[in-house]
């Protein structure tokens, strides 16, 4: 599904971020970029997202290059990028309404796409949200706020879900219940998930397989498998245990 | 929220405090309220303060509109393209605090002593007022918001339309709030030029022509009207437009 070629990254100022790097990515998979802060993990991601772009090498997505924004790929930022003068329910509704605002022109929403509003009502029904549907985002919770972001992204029907740091503001009882919500939506949604944390006990929840960046220039994609994640409770067995484990060593060397 | 209750009854004291004063005085420079009152009534329904009114009504109005039709979108530009915000910057810290009332007798000379002069100046400086708080409000947009409306497909129109419009919409009702007593004002200096009609004129023709002291007074109230009037547009308009707002 994802395919960066040869990728070479640098801003402006300084060292290249990435340098000659290659990753792939199979349809379905859940990713974990895990790495301390300036790593470049949320470079990548919005590399992935269309809103920065390789100086070499290319980002393919299913077989595409990425010169834009792509419709099928949800993006969640950091504070959740909500509009703060629009209800819950327009802002779950954003990217049907933009897409209604172009037409299906296969450039801002894909070919074909018809797309109604009900998506956005079974979205905010699904994720517990029609009650504040009317709402502000000022006048919501951290949770709330962040499920209206996830309900924006998957009205959209994304089959490609980018988070960036999505649950670090939480406090730990809503992180731990939205992130067994995104887990059982990928599974349900046959979505291709990556999140980008610097919480090893996430990536150990989130990550079938956690890519692990280290200080810039990033030459090789250091990858640890996680296939046990998917048992039930994982976060209660040794499995888990011994994943943060590892982690925690990887990131020291 | 101040309620109306609140403000009838804020009315009902200056009125009372109008009338004690003018009962002090006991001079014909300040007529009581009550004969005031009746000469307005009087003078809307068989004189011209009518007239006057919407002349000047027309004037704040038209100016308020291109004010605002020219300021917000310059001031969005100003607030988020830090290139051209930069080049600018130096320019308005050095024309904003101008008073632009003092430019009067130029534009006067420009632009004649019909309407589009009286226009003109108020639109100046209200024009500077929206388009300052406009780049301020627009500057403060997160990139990161932006970033993720690009991301649900969003281009520049879509970006115009759902996030940089609703975002200054606050900005110019502050800035029309913070500027409707500046714009009656310099309304009632541009009226006392070369002009017939307008509250101006109005105040100033039956306060040191004709002595008319009650009719005045009208005058003066009808202005206050209109600057009142102004300000309970933009409070509506902010209800009705900025709902948000009151949960911050």
């Amino acid at each position: 599904m994802i395919n960066v070629q040869n990728l070479t990254f640098s801003y402006q100022t300084g060292l290249p971020v990435f340098q000659q790097f290659n990753w792939l990515v199979e349809k379905g998979e859940s990713w974990v970029l895990l790495g301390p802060s300036g790593c470049g993990k949320s470079t990548l991601l919005y590399l992935l997202a269309g809103l920065r772009f390789p100086n070499e090498g290319q980002v393919l997505i299913n077989g595409n290059m990425i010169k834009r924004p792509r419709p099928e790929t949800g993006l969640i930022i950091q504070d959740y990028g909500l509009m703060p003068w629009a209800t819950v329910f327009q802002n779950a509704a954003l990217g049907l309404t933009i897409r209604d605002f172009y037409g299906p022109d296969g450039k801002h929403a894909p070919l074909g796409a018809v797309d109604d509003l009900s998506q956005v009502e079974f979205w905010l029904e699904r994720l517990g949200l029609l009650d504040v549907k009317h709402k502000y985002p000022d006048q919501l919770s951290g949770g709330q706020r962040q499920r209206t972001a996830i309900a924006r992204t998957l009205a959209i029907h994304p089959d490609l879900f980018l988070m960036d740091e999505p649950f670090s503001s939480l406090d730990a009882p809503t992180r731990e219940s939205l992130q067994q919500l995104v887990l059982e939506l990928w599974r349900e949604q046959n979505l291709t998930l990556v999140t980008v944390t610097h919480s090893i006990e996430e990536a150990a929840i989130l990550g079938q397989k956690i890519l692990l960046l280290k200080q810039p220039p990033n030459t090789e994609a250091q990858i640890i498998h996680n296939s046990q994640m998917n048992q039930p409770l994982f976060r209660q067995t040794a499995a888990y245990q011994e994943v943060c484990q590892d982690l925690r060593e990887r990131m020291l060397i | 929220m101040i309620r109306g209750k609140q403000i009838v009854l804020a009315l009902l004291i200056l009125l009372v405090l109008w009338q004690i004063l003018a009962m002090l005085v006991q001079m014909p420079i300040l007529p009581s309220p009550y004969l005031v009152l009746t000469v307005l009534v009087k003078e809307v329904f068989q004189g011209k303060l009518a007239g006057h009114f919407l002349a000047s009504f027309w004037r704040v109005f038209a100016s308020t509109f291109l004010a605002i039709l020219f300021a917000s979108p310059a001031g969005l530009i100003l607030g988020q393209s830090k290139k051209i915000g930069k080049m600018a910057a130096p320019f308005i810290y050095l024309l904003y605090p101008i008073p632009k009332v003092v430019l009067l007798p130029v534009i006067l000379l420009f632009l004649g002593i019909g309407d589009l002069s009286k226009i003109f100046i108020i639109f100046v400086i209200l024009f500077f007022q929206i388009l300052v708080l406009v780049r301020d409000q627009a500057a403060t947009i997160r990139p990161e918001l932006i970033q993720s409306v690009r991301s649900l497909g969003a281009g520049r129109r879509a970006l115009f339309r759902y996030v940089y419009l609703p975002a200054s919409i606050p900005g110019i009702l502050t800035a029309l709030r913070q500027s409707i007593g500046t714009a009656v004002a310099v309304l009632y200096v541009a009226e006392l030029f070369a002009t017939q009609k307008g509250l101006g004129y109005y105040i100033y023709l039956n306060g040191s022509t004709l002595f008319n002291y009650p009719a005045m007074y009208a005058g003066v109230v009808a202005m206050s009207v209109l600057g009142l009037g102004l300000y309970f547009v933009v409070d509506a308009a902010e209800r009705k437009l900025c709902p948000w707002l009151s949960f911050k």
